[in-house]
């Protein structure tokens, strides 16, 4: 595999009024597993169903009602591991987490803390051409998620619908790497595009299928290299911890507000507490969850109705033989194959859809014309549509047949866009579209002569300038394109006015 | 070890379970006893012994991902005090 | 017609298959002797019409030939099991009214196997005590009395007491029970019955409300070790919506009887003579040995060195796991809620909740629970648990591979005790009733409680056996000649 180098981000560096800070960021991910049934029950995972209609027994916690394993979220989170190049665990447990919340019917939540699935891998998180920070994995585990309490429907009652409660979920745990807003935000992007090629989570963070809760910290310069070297956290800052949060943009503001506020406290002589947060998007702040206050006492055990889940190396092997080209990897090889920037390569691999949909038009043609075309033409048009590639009007045998005519003369570069629209508004076969509608490039050299001493004939004065001022010339090749109303050979003519004005 | 009264308090609301201020002082007698009781789980060596996660020495089975369960909202909320529009009332969560 | 009393499992069915009477016949008549035995307390419902239904259904069967070993015969169900539309409440307030949409995978084989529903049986609030004194319904009594000519209600054990009691009083032909620290072995010696825990994974554990899920096993309580070997095979088998059931075939127990334990060696774990046990069960678990010495086996003293330490293991595990199983007893899904004032929250509800709805035993254990595996506190005594919980099993795996294969205790301490005479003891003492019965739980093994004597007062004792795992077959042959030898045929004088 083909990699690329790169050189390290510098962290955030927030000035104090008094001291420059640097910010300290750790991020723990739920994805929810992309899967049809829950993790312990047979019940649908679907999203947006009546409610309580997508629960069963189990997930509602009757009296006697026990879990089995859906072993396709096992081999989910085993996938998402071998994506993030993290050692898979062939032993893992599951515990009781127990809290009492009314989504919560059991009471716990099944939950991996002593012995997770996942252990230590690691994100490329990429900056900008040539900038990544390579951010530690901790751990994966798999635990059921919660249901979903509904607070507005009426003034003094909350509503609890279970549709949600024991949908499989992946912890994402990082170690405290990222070193700011951006850099959050990006890792938060990344992870969402690996599991998204890895078809592991659909990453639909409007509908909650990923959320972030995020650590921050600042420290004084140099203190996070002191805790790289001695592993000990307190060289970091007390850390306060912002739930929930489900939108990058959001993430980014609510790190940058924490900081601050941190950085405000301590520079006053004050100390963090350590707790838990709330982002408010509307007052651009963070608060104290106050349900929170009191200290959680989780009382983790090991879920006596478990097993200890015992995976065999092989059937890893097999999962790992199965997995597809990542983002990073995808990315290196189109800068090699393509000969492109890494930018482009980068926007071409954002999504599988679109890198898929670039090689199959970049097959058997000129790589870099076709990422132009894909990115530029194709992408900004999608994207000013709102639409993704997956309902692209233009297919990529289309654009790829209007690649083709270009190559062979047929049409320009000018009427190749002309053709485009007609394309993705009318669609069709390209190629016939040239030929019904007469577009084909006139490549006849004595129809273009006829032309060009047509315009010189009309223009003697001008012909004669054009000796003593060469540049006249693309005046002569204008008239003749409209003459021949655009279909001309612009190269054609260009070579024959020329010829013909003696230049 | 001894529980004190704060410890009881303590205790019972991490169950959840509601106890007269005035009965914190005898529950926290009994529990002390029962504590005590436990004790003597002290005396035994158990350096390297590993605790037990499961007594039969089986492999978790797993199950196929398949949708086989769910559609049922009557039977989920048939037994539950309070059930409105398909929801389950509770008062009102404070976050 | 023939006498319809004091049927077994066997007589039943093979009377039965005869035609000597119906199902329908027998069910009334236990029908009649469960719905006028309102003084024992021993049901807490009774479902005649599912009863007469699920008759005649098993008469047909019966008549078309397709007639397994249970079919037709009239059960007892204990409250813990859920059964379908039926009342279903662990005999605790908290569980107020509620009906179960589903049935128990350990119910559904019996009724499979065409048993008969009379009604359901009382027991110990979630099956936490060892009388029956803790359940909402009030304690279940037992149909024997002491030969002093007082009038004592006395207590048929527990947390099973009121299978033990609708068994020995022959208001069933059989009850299920489940045991988690001695709960079906206790009662069944309290009541002079035959109680059997199955090998942890033998019986399904899905559809019966939890207590501790690594030591709760359901099994049969029966008058005799044939009818516990019918019924057992009836009850068993995998179920893979319980993760701990075992893919395990299910042998023909009655097969297994033979009564023939030539060569088989019995081991007496010196462990379990304790101190100021009463005379009375030395001389029965004496006389037991002997029993089989002389039925041919050999006997071997054996030493099972941390005994001493399973009850307090015990009571560390099991309040643990109960803690987080009884935390959806919330008032949120089924079952009661606390009526709450203006102002007050969601933590109000659950607190004031739990404690009307728990009894004080359930609040007592579930605060021992939290406590014991809260922040601190889970290293010291859960985890320490499980340590010494794995040397209780090794204790057990050495004497297996010694070639031990069976081993011989009393069931209980004492014999029957007062309704009441322990309401003042220290809940510990209360404990100490499980003394001989948790080491079997805590290491996942069979053991059965066989009725082997009566003590002074003319009370019934039991004797235990404790297989090897999965050697159900072979403790039950071994339990069948320790019956045939004690040749115990007490039934208590009717009184109620």
């Amino acid at each position: 595999m083909t990699e690329l180098s790169y050189t390290e981000p510098k962290p955030k560096v927030i000035a104090g009024s008094v001291d420059d800070w640097e910010l300290v960021v750790g991020m723990e991910v739920h994805a929810q597993v992309k899967s049809d049934s829950k993790l312990f029950s047979g019940a649908s995972t679907q999203f947006g169903a009546e409610p309580n209609s997508n629960v069963s027994l189990v997930d509602a916690a009757m009296p006697g009602m026990l879990p089995v394993i859906n072993e396709y979220c096992v081999e989910q989170a085993v996938r998402t591991g071998l994506g993030l190049q993290a050692d898979i665990n062939l032993f893992s447990q599951f515990d009781r987490k127990n809290y009492f919340y009314p989504d919560l019917p059991q009471g716990y939540q099944i939950s991996q803390l002593y012995h997770p699935i996942v252990g230590e891998g690691e994100i490329l998180v990429d900056m900008e051409p040539g900038v990544a920070r390579k951010v530690r994995v901790e751990r994966i585990h798999l635990e059921q998620d919660a249901g979903k309490s509904i607070h507005d429907m009426d003034p003094e009652m909350s509503f609890v619908d279970l549709n949600r409660t024991g949908v499989a979920l992946m912890e994402i745990v990082s170690r405290p790497d990222i070193r700011g807003p951006e850099e959050a935000a990006e890792y938060v992007r990344k992870l969402r595009q690996i599991l998204r090629y890895l078809d592991t989570c659909d990453g639909n963070m409007q509908e909650g299928s990923m959320r972030a809760d995020v650590n921050v910290s600042v420290c004084k310069k140099g203190q996070y290299e002191k805790f790289r070297e001695t592993g000990d956290f307190s060289h970091l800052g007390t850390r306060c911890e912002i739930k929930n949060m489900n939108s990058m943009r959001f993430i980014q503001a609510a790190i940058d507000y924490e900081a601050r506020r941190q950085i405000a406290i301590l520079e006053d002589g004050g100390s963090i507490d350590q707790e838990t947060r709330l982002y408010d998007p509307t007052k651009g702040e963070t608060r104290s969850m106050r349900s929170k206050e009191e200290a959680h006492d989780y009382r983790y055990f090991p879920c006596p109705d478990l097993l200890p889940l015992t995976i065999e190396q092989e059937w890893v092997d097999r999962i790992r033989a199965g997995l597809p080209e990542l983002p990073d990897e995808k990315k290196a090889r189109f800068v090699t194959d393509y000969k492109m920037t890494e930018y482009d390569a980068g926007v071409l691999t954002a999504e599988t859809a679109n890198a898929t949909f670039f090689e199959e038009v970049a097959k058997g043609r000129d790589g870099k014309q076709a990422a132009n075309w894909v990115i530029n033409d194709l992408f900004g048009r999608l994207n000013k549509e709102g639409l993704s590639v997956d309902a692209t009007p233009v297919g990529a045998a289309q654009l790829g047949s209007i690649l083709d005519l270009i190559a062979k003369g047929d049409i320009s570069g000018k009427i190749a866009k002309d053709l485009f629209e007609i394309v993705w508004a009318e669609g069709g076969n390209p190629a016939e579209i040239v030929e019904a509608r007469g577009m084909r490039q006139v490549t006849d050299t004595g129809a273009i002569e006829a032309a060009v001493e047509e315009v010189i004939a009309a223009n003697p004065d001008k012909a004669s300038n054009a000796v003593q001022k060469p540049s006249m010339a693309g005046w002569f090749v204008g008239q003749v394109m409209k003459a021949t109303g655009g279909k001309a050979n612009p190269k054609a003519v260009n070579e024959i006015v020329r010829a013909k004005l003696g230049i | 070890m001894s529980i004190d009264k704060d410890t009881a308090r303590r205790v019972a609301h991490l169950a959840r379970i509601e106890v007269a201020e005035d009965a914190l002082e005898g529950l926290a007698a009994e529990l002390s006893g029962i504590l005590g009781f436990m004790e003597q789980l002290m005396e035994v060596d158990v350096d390297g012994v590993e605790p037990m996660t499961s007594v039969t020495p089986l492999d978790l089975p797993r199950r196929a991902d398949q949708v086989t369960d769910g559609n049922k909202q009557a039977d989920i909320l048939r037994n539950a005090p309070d059930a409105r529009e398909g929801f389950f009332a509770v008062p009102k969560v404070v976050e | 017609m023939a006498d319809l009393q004091k049927m077994t499992i066997a007589t039943a069915r093979d009377a039965l298959r005869k035609g000597d009477f119906t199902s329908l016949e027998l069910t009334e008549s236990y029908l009649d002797a469960s719905s006028s035995a309102a003084a024992l307390n021993a049901y807490i419902a009774h479902t005649p019409d599912l009863a007469r239904d699920q008759a005649k259904a098993a008469d047909a069967r019966i008549s078309s030939g397709d007639a397994p070993s249970m079919c037709g015969i009239p059960l007892g169900i204990k409250d813990l099991f859920c059964t379908r539309d039926v009342q279903t409440q662990a005999a605790s307030a908290i569980l107020e009214g509620f009906r179960p949409p589903y049935e128990s995978t350990t119910t559904q084989q019996l009724w499979d196997a065409g048993a008969v529903m009379l009604g359901k049986l009382n027991m110990d609030e979630f099956a936490m005590g060892s009388s029956n004194e803790t359940s909402t319904y009030g304690p279940a009594v037992s149909p024997w009395r002491r030969a002093d000519g007082g009038n004592t209600d006395l207590t048929p054990g527990g947390s099973s007491g009121g299978s033990a009691s609708a068994v020995s009083a022959d208001l069933c032909v059989a009850a299920t029970g489940t045991d988690t620290g001695g709960s079906i072995r206790q009662p069944a010696a309290f009541t002079g019955i035959v109680g059997v825990k199955p090998t942890y994974g033998r019986v399904s554990r899905w559809g019966i409300v939890a207590f501790a899920s690594s030591l709760d096993q359901a099994g049969p309580m029966t008058k005799t070790v044939r009818d516990a070997a019918i019924m057992l095979e009836a009850m068993a088998g995998h179920d893979p919506k319980d993760s701990t059931s075992a893919p395990m075939p299910v042998p023909d127990f009655e097969a297994a009887l033979t009564g023939d334990i030539r060569g088989k060696t019995i081991g007496i774990p010196k462990e379990y003579r304790l101190e100021g046990m009463p005379q009375e069960i030395e001389t029965l678990w004496a006389d037991g040995t002997a029993m089989l010495r002389d039925a041919g086996a050999r006997i071997v003293d054996i030493s099972l060195p941390h005994t001493k330490y399973a009850l307090p293991a015990y009571y560390v595990i099991a309040p643990a796991e109960a803690s987080s199983n009884l935390a959806r007893y919330d008032g949120v899904r089924y079952g009661h809620r606390a009526t709450l004032s203006q102002g007050e929250g969601v933590t109000e509800m659950y607190e004031r909740t739990r404690a009307e709805g728990f009894g004080k035993e359930v609040q007592r254990r579930i605060m021992i629970g939290a406590y014991v595996l809260s922040a601190g506190y889970y290293d010291a005594y859960y985890k320490r648990a499980q340590k010494v919980r794995t040397l209780i099993k090794q204790d057990f795996e050495r004497v297996f591979a010694d070639g031990i294969d069976a081993i011989l205790t009393p069931a209980t301490p004492s014999a029957s005790f007062g309704i009441g005479e322990m309401a003042d003891a220290d809940p510990i003492k209360m404990y100490l009733n499980d003394v001989f019965t948790v080491t079997v739980n805590l290491a996942g093994l069979p053991g059965i409680s066989v009725p082997t004597g009566l003590d002074s007062q003319g009370l019934p004792l039991g004797l235990q056996l404790i297989g090897q795992p999965w050697g159900e077959a072979e403790m039950l042959n071994t339990a069948y000649a320790l019956e045939k030898a004690a040749g115990f045929a007490h039934y208590a004088p009717k009184w109620w």
